[in-house]
């Protein structure tokens, strides 16, 4: 603690010339690298599950290193079970959500941003208050007004009810308002249409606020599963969630170094796609609290 | 919708021809065209997203509050019961101690991990509060967790949690001469562990808000400190944490709000069991909805959650608002 006002305050501490300042960094060094390594433990231990033989999956003292590297454990639960048509639906379902949510969102944020008219404030709370609302709680009557729409097990199901978002709007807006009014008013001038500005003018000059809201859509739809848990019975619709979970419960919880496997390929895509993005990502969630 | 926008702007796509004309400015004009049209073309815009929320917000959350007056146990016709299932939620010999044990299970789940969580995820954020080299990278690691997916992280900790000699838990423990567990199996130790993952999970997102919250506070206030010669912990306890305090409390109360919506980790790791020790209440409205097929029932289980969500929400908002009040 002592040394924040130093570091701060120091142009840049690049060179740390006095030795409490290094033992501090030492010290520093070695307890995130701790934290870091028990935090990391579960995906490491996943991994190397995921490349041993059975024998040596159920031996003790488990090894962090397989004697001998198993890939077929991936070829095995890749073919286990539909996981390419899993991926399929998983992708389909999160790329739809988040660009039908982009557009819904930038339409009523720009509303909501730029313009004025008779119920904005009326029309704004009522927005607001549905995200007092969680899913758990509409639940079961959401489900049967699916069924009686006749959009049980169909993909409607898992996309029609996620395209808008609150959180969305209110991200949007927030740095819609930022837009100069002067230059809605040349554009206006010139005779450019709302609709015409809003995608040729506002949008571009928004990107990074546009990417982290499609980055929580994404990710939020991919790593869903209750919702479409309850609303798909048949095999072919099932999301990569659904999909894993019904594969480690089938078959009676032996074959671990194929379940990981499973799981490796699972969650792996996600991290990846967030280690590309993830400044945006955490900028937004400091910014607006919201959780992927 | 677009059709309908770029109708009411007939000029637009000939912006090029009329660039060196000027503006017509015509000075009275109709009241459509002052904010008619304006008006118009706003609920024009809301229309898409207040179509969604109509159908799969507002009118759930209506018809919800009708459905648990009904006896309703599909696939048969909804009779109208009155306040029986309430009844049944709270005084059936049978029905009513599951349910109260799924509100305490939820409770449990929700508070358990909280005064730990928030110890580890503060420590965390107070190092990486730094310009030292790498903080990125750690920052990165601990919020690796929390995108995961829930299923993908459960079938992990399935294994960690193995009840063999071979579980990578039980190898550490017997390393220690300790006696191995059977964790997920065991009534007393099922949501402990379920908590242990939680925290595991949850910790990174609290840092980065623990972290936005620290970044708030002026460095100004640490210059005149020192220059009072105050200390490292006379400083925390009188600036980072009187400061931090609308932060802390709105971590508190959004890790309160998620826990109760868990599911996925109940789904897949215990089913609710060992005898109905980790049944949360989301869990128990699932089983009475999806398993056993009691609308009415399960709706009376939902609209006790949405009462008990509205008065957290409702305080998360009011921390919100005096979250704003230090930036």
């Amino acid at each position: 603690m002592t040394s924040r006002v130093e570091l701060r305050s120091a142009t840049r501490p690049r060179l740390l010339r006095r030795p409490r300042e290094a033992a501090f960094a030492i010290f520093w060094y070695v307890f995130l690298s701790c934290a870091a390594i028990v935090v990391m433990m579960p995906y490491i231990w996943m991994i190397s599950t995921s490349l041993k033989g059975t024998e040596e999956i159920f031996t003790y003292p488990p090894t962090w290193i397989p004697r001998e590297w198993h890939f077929h454990n991936y070829v095995d639960a890749w073919n286990a079970a539909p996981f390419g048509r899993y991926f399929f639906n998983s992708l389909f379902v999160a790329v739809i959500v988040t660009a039908g949510q982009l557009i819904t969102c930038s339409l009523a944020a720009y509303a909501f941003a730029r313009m004025e008219f008779k119920g904005k404030n009326v029309a704004f709370t009522l927005f607001l208050s549905t995200t007092m609302i969680s899913a758990q709680v509409t639940l079961i009557p959401s489900y049967l007004l699916l069924k009686e729409l006749g959009w049980l097990d169909t993909y409607m199901a898992l996309m029609v009810p996620f395209l808008a978002s609150a959180f969305g709007i209110f991200m949007l807006r927030q740095a819609f308002m930022t837009i100069p009014q002067d230059l809605e008013d040349a554009a206006k001038m010139d005779g450019c249409g709302r609709l015409r500005f809003l995608v040729q003018v506002i949008l571009p000059l928004t990107k990074p606020m546009l990417a982290s809201q499609a980055l929580f859509a994404f990710m939020g739809n991919w790593n869903s599963y209750l919702w479409p848990l309850i609303v798909t019975t048949s095999k072919h619709l099932r999301t990569l969630q659904v999909g894993l979970r019904y594969f480690v419960g089938q078959e009676g919880g032996t074959q671990w170094g194929v379940f990981m496997a499973a799981t490796v390929f699972v969650s792996v895509p996600v991290v990846l796609f967030y280690f590309l993005v993830q400044k945006s990502f955490v900028e937004g969630i400091a910014l607006t609290g919201i959780r992927g | 919708m677009i059709k309908g926008e770029s109708r009411s702007h007939p000029g637009a796509p000939a912006s090029g021809s009329t660039r060196h004309n000027p503006i017509p400015r015509k000075p009275a004009k109709s009241w459509w065209k002052r904010w008619g049209e304006e008006t118009f073309t706003a609920y024009l815009f809301l229309l898409p997203s207040f179509l969604v929320f109509a159908v799969f917000t507002f009118f759930p959350v209506i018809f919800s509050l009708v459905i648990c007056f009904y006896r309703w146990n599909l696939p048969h016709q909804p009779v109208y019961i009155g306040l029986d299932n309430f009844k049944w939620l709270f005084t059936d010999p049978i029905d009513a101690p599951a349910f109260r044990q799924s509100v305490f299970n939820s409770f449990y789940y929700a508070l358990g991990g909280i005064p730990l969580n928030m110890a580890i995820s503060l420590l965390l954020a107070l190092f990486l509060n730094r310009q030292l080299r790498g903080v990125e990278l750690f920052r990165t690691a601990y919020f690796l967790p929390t995108i995961t997916s829930t299923v993908a992280v459960s079938v992990v900790w399935m294994w960690i949690y193995h009840p063999a000699d071979y579980g990578l838990l039980n190898s550490l423990l017997l390393k220690l001469g300790l006696s191995p567990q059977s964790w997920l199996r065991d009534p007393h130790l099922a949501m402990p562990a379920l908590i242990a993952m939680g925290i595991w999970k949850g910790m990174g997102y609290n840092v980065i808000i623990f972290l936005a919250g620290l970044q708030n506070i002026p460095s100004r206030l640490y210059e005149a400190a020192e220059i009072d010669g105050a200390g490292g912990w006379t400083k925390f306890w009188k600036i980072t944490w009187p400061l931090l305090g609308p932060t802390t409390f709105y971590i508190m109360v959004i890790s309160v709000i998620n826990s109760l919506k868990a599911f996925a980790q109940m789904h897949v790791m215990t089913q609710g069991g060992p005898l109905g020790r980790t049944t949360t209440i989301v869990y128990y409205l699932y089983q009475q909805a999806f398993e056993t097929f009691r609308m009415g029932k399960a709706s009376a289980v939902a609209a006790v959650l949405f009462a008990l969500l509205l008065v957290l929400t409702f305080i998360q908002f009011k921390v919100v608002g005096s979250r704003v009040h230090y930036d």
